[in-house]
């Protein structure tokens, strides 16, 4: 199963991100994980959150553009060499990824992916024994 | 050669000028009657005849013509003689996209190029001299009605054209140029170019400069006389009328000369559109008194200024404009080109972005900057940084080829356009002149 991403357009501007976390955490949302892309003219944060739909609603209400991206999750001990392992996996299979980014809970770390076709990246995958996260998973890590 | 370039005509005295207009003013209009069923009908719809014009004391009564009757005409409705008379055109962007063209014969060329020729020769010209031309050449009419009027003065012209400034600074300094033709921006551009050089004003040949096409202030125009070692002139024109040197400036650098003998300069009321007395501050409306293919009566140039005929120690007499202080519409001039706002609108609606946008005008080291904040829609957003960027790029390459002139785009988060009453503010100009 992939897991939804919220992905919020950001203006070059000092603050801007601040707002943003200000609403999330005013309506009591968690972000699990958080990565900005960044060029010189403008934004992109993308995060998981515990609640992908509120979290979109509220940003949306206070006229940011928010969209939901799928992304796959998959949870690594963490230990040397395990990520190292899941590549090797998108390597085997031929899947290129576009971006990706981490976060680490107290006894394993949780990579995010970015592919083109997540449905066929998923299940190619699978078939090499690697599954990814649900929604309700990754929102209780 | 003197002080003139036809000084019979640019020192007459008022009474002669008027006789001119007169005579030639009752035969336009019927030129323009004859040949011109548009101009005809709007004049029908008045009831008026040619008879009715007998004197410029008569000139108010005749309909005003504006860009949209350029538009509505587009492109031959407001053409006066056949095709076969016809030698060339010239254009420029007009409202939404549609361009004005305007047609010439060549008696029409040749005066435009004499009217240009006293623009030189007040400027100091004389066949001594080696006048560069750095104007854009082609449909703008800025290289083509120097270039000519260069020629009638006897220069020897270098028709640079604009860009490639190192070549332009190898030319000026080669071929030992004394009068530089160019927007006022791009001198200060070309000033700041060979002061990097580490030339100084002793060093550069030029002595005077032609600078118009744009709005530019008084501490510009000290700047670049400071920089290049010249006196700037100001020179005045627009395409739908002739090109430059409708009017120009004398060695007095107080307002331009308007040649009267060709064009009528008539100030209204932008409003109500009733004339308004000498001196006072309001649109300039012109008529073409010569113009054979595309004789314009009572055009409204949308530009803002005041006229005087106080004597000018120059000797010249013809009434004297100011350089002109605002718009009466939204038309921008960003680097000498024309720029509607609404040419923008279309660019952004054709390539899926609402029609939420907010220009900004600068101006940074005497050069126009020119951005434009574009507000993001859900519809083009993607979490792909490569697909926003290159959504952008046909944006900017969108808007190049619709204005002329290059602007930077910036994207900005919905509804932060500023708006006022409800209604957005779409242009800041923060230009100082």
């Amino acid at each position: 199963m992939s897991v939804n991403q919220v992905s919020v357009f950001l203006e070059n501007k000092p603050g801007t991100l601040n707002k943003m976390t200000e609403i999330l955490a005013q309506h009591n949302i968690n972000i699990r994980a958080l990565s900005l892309a960044d060029t010189n003219d403008f934004g992109i944060v993308r995060m998981i959150v515990n609640d992908v739909y509120e979290a979109t609603n509220v940003l949306k209400e206070e006229n940011f553009v928010a969209t939901f991206t799928p992304v796959l999750a998959y949870k690594i001990s963490d230990e040397t060499g395990t990520l190292n392992n899941l590549l090797k996996a998108f390597t085997d299979a031929d899947v290129n990824i576009e971006y990706m980014y981490a976060f680490s809970g107290k006894k394993n770390a949780y990579m995010i992916f970015r592919v083109k076709d997540t449905k066929n990246a998923e299940s190619v995958l699978a078939s090499k024994g690697l599954k990814s996260l649900t929604q309700e998973e990754i929102a209780e890590v | 050669m003197g002080k003139y370039f036809q000084e019979e005509i640019e020192c007459a005295p008022i009474e002669k000028i008027r006789e001119i207009q007169n005579e030639k003013l009752v035969k336009q209009v019927r030129h323009v009657w004859d040949n011109v069923a548009y101009y005809r009908q709007k004049m029908q719809e008045q009831n008026l005849t040619p008879e009715d014009i007998k004197s410029i004391d008569d000139l108010h009564k005749l309909p005003l013509l504006s860009k949209a009757d350029l538009k509505a005409a587009y492109p031959y409705g407001l053409l006066a003689c056949p095709l076969k008379d016809c030698v060339r055109i010239q254009s420029t962007s007009g409202t939404t996209g549609k361009r004005v063209v305007a047609f010439y014969t060549l008696k029409d060329i040749d005066i435009w190029e004499e009217c240009c020729a006293r623009a030189i020769v007040a400027a100091g010209g004389t066949n001594e001299d080696v006048c560069q031309v750095s104007y854009g050449y082609g449909l703008f009419t800025g290289g083509p009605g120097l270039n000519g009027g260069s020629h009638k003065v006897g220069c020897l012209t270098i028709p640079a054209s604009s860009g490639n400034t190192e070549r332009q600074i190898m030319f000026i300094m080669d071929l030992s140029a004394t009068i530089l033709c160019c927007t006022p921006s791009y001198a200060a551009y070309l000033g700041e170019s060979m002061k990097e050089m580490g030339l100084t004003p002793e060093q550069i040949p030029l002595k005077a400069g032609i600078f118009g096409a744009e709005a530019w202030s008084e501490e510009m125009r000290r700047d670049i006389e400071k920089t290049l070692g010249i006196k700037a002139y100001d020179i005045y024109g627009l395409t739908e009328i002739s090109g430059p040197g409708v009017s120009f400036e004398c060695s007095e650098q107080r307002g331009m000369h308007i040649n009267e003998d060709h064009f009528i300069a008539e100030i209204i009321d932008p409003d109500t559109c009733e004339v308004l007395p000498e001196g006072t501050q309001g649109e300039l409306v012109f008529t073409s008194l010569d113009k054979e293919a595309f004789p314009l009566l009572r055009y409204r140039t949308r530009d803002i200024c005041t006229l005087t005929r106080e004597k000018c120690s120059c000797g010249r007499t013809h009434v004297r404009m100011t350089k002109p202080k605002g718009r009466s519409d939204d038309m921008l001039i960003i680097r000498g080109v024309n720029v509607f706002p609404s040419q923008i609108e279309t660019v952004l609606l054709n390539n899926g972005y609402a029609a939420n946008y907010q220009i900004i005008v600068d101006r940074i080291n005497n050069t126009d900057t020119f951005d434009i904040n574009v507000e993001m829609t859900p519809d083009m957003f993607t979490d792909n940084v490569g697909e926003i960027q290159s959504r952008k790029k046909i944006l900017e390459d969108g808007l190049k080829s619709m204005l002329g002139i290059k602007a930077k785009v910036n994207l900005v988060a919905p509804k932060t356009i500023t708006r006022s009453e409800g209604k957005a503010v779409r242009v800041i100009d923060k230009r100082k002149i």
